[in-house]
């Protein structure tokens, strides 16, 4: 029995060191006095220093910032109608509409790329931010929907029954009752969105523009370029913003359930 | 009665309008542009051929399908061997715990996938943390040449997509019925037989999903055999945005997405298959 245990703790750890040690490199090297040799030589801030100077940088960062809040946001409000529409209503091609939503979850993300940059070039929509936009929405509505869908399932329907018996709407349910209840939900398919889309890199690769650089794509130049510590210390500064707005988020959501 | 309907109106035109221009559209585009033809002056043109679908006979795009299905195959069968007892494990934790264990899978699916696979670099390269350790340990004498090699694409893969094994698996053990395990042992089977006879056909579900999560990425994450991959480890992802985005090909990239998808759509009609048969044994 405690062979076992021993085992299986030792298993865990060796999995979460695979997880876990390239990350931490990154960031020690972040630190490292030196241009191009991976040995220690000393910790500095210059990398940091380095990158705070770097303009452009500062644009392609509140680039990706102003999407991600946009489709975030507008990826919540549509996504949490379509979950709500499919929970309380019987229509027909609900069941398309359920079954299409998990085949864009499951569908390569190049597949959605081509298939947007095809669609905004017929129409003859500069690549820019509305394309980015539209399409960053595209692929984090169906998320929403099912962090959404999940939590109404939860509900009791007889609360539904007795606001309608007492006079309310379909829109004062909404209102009243199912926003305040889902708002746990809102916030995690939110977050969701926001980061899904300031880490995209393969959907944004077809249908950006170049006059609205974004984040992602200029790390994966940067990357594409070769091993540069400035590089370490920026990725290490996003590591460290995406881990501390998980913690905010997992505590807000606990103190409120 | 008029009111009333006002939002379930609205609402439903807001998704399926959304849903129509974003996402069936598009596709419908694709799989029309797979059938056109396309020259220097016009992206996409008549007249409507098969000439795409023939093309893919050529050695050269089967010779990339074939190295990207099997660097996809491998890098799933190597996160369902980790992945599998992984899940396991952690089903059988309790309370606090699991859900600490839990939260470390979840955090770097949260961190961006481009910036791991960077991080992945310092790792494996020659004179990296890897190399290094496994010769001060003496199990190696002259570095392992990995990056920029399949290899390291491999390595690169299970990385970045061994949580989307672990978490469907994990949640199908959970709700697995216990009683039938409990049953197995009382009937006489050891620990290993009822694994094998009972546990695992119970959680075929959830380790096809897995296998679909991480199969198609593997063979369409473009960046990561870009990055850490040599001038051979071209993925169907390298293809398919080098169609599209270099060659300007719009109709062979089409061509290329639509095989893409009916495997998608062959992967989506077996998980059905198998968790259909799921069902019936959860009756007993």
């Amino acid at each position: 029995m405690k062979l076992q245990t021993i085992s299986r703790t030792s298993y865990l750890t060796l999995v979460y060191l695979f997880f876990y040690i390239p990350i931490a490199v990154l960031i020690c090297y972040s630190f490292n006095n030196t241009q191009y040799s991976l040995v220690w030589q000393g910790f500095t801030w210059d990398w940091y220093v380095e990158l705070f100077h770097d303009s452009d940088l500062w644009i392609s960062a509140l680039h990706s910032l102003i999407l991600g809040l946009s489709a975030a946001t507008l990826a919540t409000a549509i996504g949490m109608l379509a979950a709500v529409t499919i929970y309380r209503y019987r229509f027909r091609g609900r069941g398309f509409l359920y079954g299409l939503i998990f085949i864009l979850i499951l569908s390569p993300e190049i597949v959605m790329g081509a298939a947007l940059l095809i669609l905004f070039t017929l129409l003859r929509f500069p690549l820019g931010f509305i394309t980015l936009l539209l399409s960053h929405t595209t692929f984090c509505i169906p998320f929403v929907i099912v962090t959404t869908y999940g939590r109404l399932v939860s509900f009791d329907k007889n609360i539904f029954e007795a606001a309608k018996d007492l006079g309310a709407t379909d829109g004062v349910i909404f209102k009243k009752i199912i926003l305040p209840m889902l708002w746990p939900a809102l916030a995690a398919g939110w977050l969701m969105s926001f980061t899904l889309s300031l880490d995209d890199v393969i959907i944004s690769y077809f249908v950006a523009g170049p006059e609205f650089d974004i984040l992602p794509l200029r790390i994966y130049s940067m990357v594409r370029a070769g091993v540069k510590p400035e590089i370490n210390a920026l990725c290490s500064v996003l590591i460290f913003v995406t881990l501390t707005l998980i913690l905010l988020s997992q505590t807000a959501l606990r103190k409120k359930s | 009665m008029k009111v009333e309907n006002k939002f379930k109106t609205f609402s439903l035109a807001a998704t399926w309008a959304w849903m129509f221009f974003f996402a069936l559209l598009p596709f419908a585009l694709v799989l029309t542009a797979s059938f056109l033809s396309h020259s220097d002056t016009q992206l996409l043109e008549l007249p409507l051929t098969l000439n795409n679908y023939r093309n893919l006979n050529h050695g050269i795009y089967l010779r990339i399908f074939e190295n990207s299905i099997i660097i996809a195959s491998t890098s799933t069968l190597i996160c369902l061997i980790i992945g599998y007892p992984f899940a396991y494990i952690i089903t059988r934790l309790n309370g606090y715990l699991k859900s600490l264990c839990l939260m470390l899978i979840i955090i770097p699916f949260w961190t961006s996938s481009l910036i791991r696979s960077y991080a992945l670099i310092a790792i494996i390269k020659g004179k990296g943390v890897l190399n290094t350790v496994l010769i001060a340990l003496g199990i190696i004498h002259d570095p392992l040449p990995l990056l920029f090699t399949n290899t390291a694409v491999i390595i690169g893969l299970v990385y970045n997509l061994l949580p989307f094994m672990i978490l469907p698996i994990m949640t199908n053990i959970e709700r697995l019925d216990h009683r039938l395990v409990d049953a197995a042992r009382d009937l006489g089977a050891n620990r290993f037989t009822t694994f094998r006879r009972v546990i695992i056909p119970l959680s075929m579900p959830g380790i096809i999903a897995g296998c679909i999560l991480v199969f198609l990425p593997a063979m369409t994450l473009f960046y990561i055999s870009d990055i850490l991959g040599g001038a051979k480890s071209i993925l169907a992802g390298n293809l398919i945005q080098n169609k599209f985005l270099i060659a300007e090909n719009w109709p062979m990239g089409a061509a290329l997405s639509i095989v893409l998808t009916l495997m998608l759509i062959g992967m989506i009609l077996i998980y059905l298959w198998a968790s259909r048969g799921n069902k019936s044994g959860e009756w007993l």
